[in-house]
């Protein structure tokens, strides 16, 4: 009886409004970020804050992609390489045939639209299972990159080149007195993407449909619901924010090398997974993921701070995710024994 | 009647916020077929889950041969000699009969699964039990009644005293159905205690000895079966009187135009030849054992499985139907006989199931009205009388009952003229049952027409205008309400050619 009247953590309306595994994410980030400003001083600096940012563009964009993919019950392995895909075609496209630098950007987000409709049509018309089809995909957009490119590097425009502009969409450096002030623009294009993709998912029929055939897709389908075109359409959506972090590393990063890619993709899942949203479908949030993609960058730029070079940001990613999504599965096992 | 194998006493058990059973006692002899009745939600299933060791219990006790025991787990449960016949099958469809009977306790052969071994002792259970079943067969290609006979072998294979049958037959055939009690009587004798759930008045009583009826989380009393009738179990578990007869003659007028007209439909082996009309404001039952195509038959009309000939009209025009948005778009809703597979999301909300299949009307511009949603969601959660907190309450909380609600409500959201109702009361208890029949009836009087796939022969008397019986995916009969009996539709029904 007595436990009855203590207040369990789980009835906390704001526990219950954020989700569980979504606040243990957040607390988790928190937890990271003050870690490392206590740890080490050096992290405590605007250029930090700036890294934090970089790294955090091209997987985030991956990751609010792919979560659409994933709220479907199925998957997108093919998200990374496709990325670099569509990076070194458009990027060849702007450095040796001279195209417009505009052109080739909107044409490497093309291209990973287009990625997305195979993968989608495979699954839903053609009947393959989603890891399999995007596992050709990957590899299928893996080779078609060094072909392309003749498995030469691609280096995109500096912001000092001509056609290097668009580099100002993600950092804005500034000259002011006390040298140079770098506005990490790009942060805000995350979220206001991040904004748009929660609003269709949420708030539109498309948004409605994916999560109704993520949880049951058979009852959906007989509702009269073309479920083809919404599966397709999530696929599209995992494809073209696969382009569209194509176009932020090339702008972050500037060199891609053909045959790379692979293992962006698990970040991407890892962040998803981490921000709360259901692998067998029919559940998701935007905004889990986006802290699950975060988590991933502070320890990737705040590891090498307390000496910890880039191979433990793996190996602790790795448990975090484990522990986030135990979390869950704990609270929800213990909640349906009650 | 032999000793008392289990006692529970003043069991308790509270959910968040739901007070899930109060106090509820119930006692068990050897030998004894003992009923638990009570509708959807009253804490049947919540006490057989104490019992087995799915559930806690808050308080109270439990007494099993003599000792009194708190099963943690199911296993704890099993290895006390308790076992469950649930009504949703637990099979792997993959595996064999005899793979799926002695999963966890293989017969082995050293370090290798003696499958043989297997396949002999899963014979000598069929043997004993009467069952014809190859050990060898997959269990997917079985019908889902002989699926139903594996499980209560697996249940018996362990030593086991008391057996919980959970709506046994809810998929059974007539002739299955006395095979089964066959099996229940013979475990009887045998000095088993067996607890049996079921909605089916009938089947009460004839298999039980006794019945306690469970209301609200209350124990309400315990009957002698052969000292009652069905009316008194009947009032014990809803308090009122609700048994209706059967229809007398059609509602439908004599010039009612047709609305849909199947004619030469053929898909699969299940759907041979079909022909029939369907008028405005009739219900037109759908008689037929398990496995006379009648399922198929709704499901090819809408879409949901592809169609090999045949023409569908609705209002004099051709349709083309080839999958189910088609059907919609011709004004045909379906309400699937496994609801929990196709016809709701089990964790979505009451207002997204609802306007499943009208999204388009509650549109502003690009983004759902949500306001709009959930006001026609309140009219017909009101209008249908469904139980639930609120509108966003997932779907997966509400019995079974008021989960069916909420698949009529889709399709009244959508305003179809023809409504497919696949077998609308299964696992629905006696008072929602009859609130679903007076819907049915009202729907029809406002000119709407269904077609009502029942296996159960009073539910179709009472409900049809008309009856069409099935065999083996052919129509073998066409009655009048104001001829048909349970024997002309029985002989239809077995009519092969």
């Amino acid at each position: 009886m007595s436990d009855k009247n203590k207040k369990k953590f789980t009835d906390n309306p704001v526990v219950k409004a954020v989700g569980t595994q979504r606040l243990i994410a957040l607390l988790a980030l928190c937890v990271l970020f003050i870690f490392f400003c206590v740890a080490s001083p050096s992290f405590r600096q605007y250029s930090t804050f700036v890294s934090i940012m970089d790294a955090s563009y091209y997987i985030g964009f991956m990751a609010i992609g792919v979560t659409f993919a994933i709220i479907t019950g199925g998957i997108d392995l093919s998200i990374g390489t496709v990325l670099v895909c569509s990076s070194l075609i458009s990027g060849t496209l702007a450095t040796k045939y001279d195209l417009p630098v505009g052109v080739c950007l909107i044409v490497g987000i093309l291209i990973g639209a287009m990625f997305g409709l195979c993968n989608g049509l495979m699954v839903s018309k053609m009947g393959l299972p989603p890891f399999i089809a995007t596992l050709g995909t990957m590899m299928i957009s893996k080779g078609l990159g060094s072909i392309f490119t003749r498995a030469q590097s691609v280096t995109w425009p500096q912001s000092s080149e001509s056609g290097g502009w668009f580099r100002n969409i993600f950092k804005v450096t500034l000259q002011t007195d006390n040298g140079l002030l770098m506005i990490p623009t790009g942060f805000i294009l995350l979220i206001l993407f991040a904004v748009l993709m929660s609003v269709i998912l949420n708030k539109t029929k498309t948004g409605r449909y994916i999560l109704a055939l993520g949880s049951n897709k058979e009852a959906t389908r007989l509702s009269g619901v073309n479920i083809a075109k919404y599966e397709t359409l999530a696929y599209v959506f995992s494809g073209t924010f696969a382009g569209i972090a194509g176009v932020a590393y090339a702008a972050t990063y500037s060199t891609l090398l053909p045959g790379n890619g692979g293992g962006m993709e698990l970040d991407a899942i890892a962040g998803v997974v981490i921000g709360g949203t259901s692998m067998s479908g029919g559940y998701g949030t935007i905004a889990g993921t986006l802290i699950g993609v975060f988590i991933m960058s502070v320890l990737k730029i705040g590891l090498p701070f307390v000496g910890l070079q880039n191979q433990y940001q793996q190996f602790i990613t790795g448990f975090v995710l484990i522990i986030a999504v135990f979390a869950d599965v704990y609270n929800r096992r213990k909640k349906s024994k009650n | 009647m032999g000793e008392t194998i289990l006692r529970m006493e003043r069991i308790d058990k509270s959910f968040t916020g739901v007070h899930a059973l109060k106090g509820v006692d119930f006692d068990l002899q050897k030998g004894e077929v003992h009923a638990l009745m009570g509708e959807n939600g009253a804490g049947k299933s919540t006490l057989m889950k104490i019992l087995t060791g799915i559930y806690s219990k808050d308080s109270g006790t439990i007494t099993y041969e003599g000792r009194e025991v708190e099963f943690k787990n199911p296993k704890e449960a099993q290895d006390a000699g308790i076992a469950i016949v649930h009504q949703e099958l637990n099979m792997m469809n993959h595996l064999t009969v005899a793979q799926n009977i002695f999963i966890g306790r293989e017969a082995m052969n050293g370090k290798i699964i003696n499958d043989k071994k297997m396949n002999e002792d899963a014979k000598a259970l069929f043997e004993r039990l009467n069952i014809e079943i190859d050990p060898a067969e997959t269990m997917g290609d079985l019908t889902v009644g002989k699926q139903q006979m594996c499980e209560i072998a697996k249940a018996i294979s362990r030593e086991v005293k008391l057996i919980v049958f959970d709506e046994p037959t809810a998929a059974l055939t007539d002739a299955e159905i006395e095979e089964l009690f066959k099996i229940i009587r013979d475990l009887r004798e045998k000095g088993l205690g067996i607890i049996y759930i079921s909605h089916r008045m009938d089947e009460i009583k004839v298999i039980t000895d006794r019945v306690t009826v469970m209301r609200d989380g209350e124990y309400v009393g315990t009957l002698i079966t052969k000292d009652c009738t069905k009316e008194d179990i009947i009032n014990m578990m809803v308090g009122r009187v609700i048994y209706e007869e059967p229809k007398q003659k059609s509602m439908v007028a004599a010039d009612a135009p047709v609305v849909l007209s199947v004619r030469h439909l053929n898909a699969g082996k299940m759907v041979k030849d079909v022909s029939f009309d369907l008028h405005r404001g009739e219900i037109l039952g759908f008689a037929g054992l398990m496995g006379a195509g009648r399922t198929e038959t709704a499901r090819a009309i809408f879409g949901a499985d592809p169609v090999e000939s045949g023409e569908i009209y609705m209002n004099g025009k051709k349709v083309e139907i080839k999958c189910p948005q088609d059907a919609v778009a011709a004004g045909i809703g379906y309400l699937s006989e496994d609801r929990k597979r196709y016809g709701i999301i089990l964790d979505k909300t009451i207002t997204e199931n609802s306007t499943m299949a009208t999204m388009e009307e509650y549109q502003k511009g690009l983004f759902i009205d949500e306001k709009k949603e959930r006001h026609v969601t309140e009219q017909y959660v009101t209008k249908l009388k469904t139980k639930t907190p609120t509108v966003e309450t997932a779907v997966g909380n509400l019995s079974g009952g008021n989960q069916q609600k909420v698949v009529i409500a889709k399709w009244l959201v959508r305003d179809c003229d023809v409504l497919i109702f696949d077998e609308p009361t299964r696992g629905i208890d006696v008072g929602a049952k009859s609130e679903i029949y007076h819907l049915m009836n009202e729907l029809a009087g406002q000119g709407k027409s269904i077609i009502m796939i029942s296996s159960e022969l009073p539910e179709v008397l009472r409900m049809s205008d008309r009856i069409v019986v099935m065999c083996e995916g052919r129509i073998t009969g066409e009655i009048p309400i104001e001829e048909a009996s349970q024997e002309n539709i029985m002989t239809a029904a077995t009519l092969r050619d």
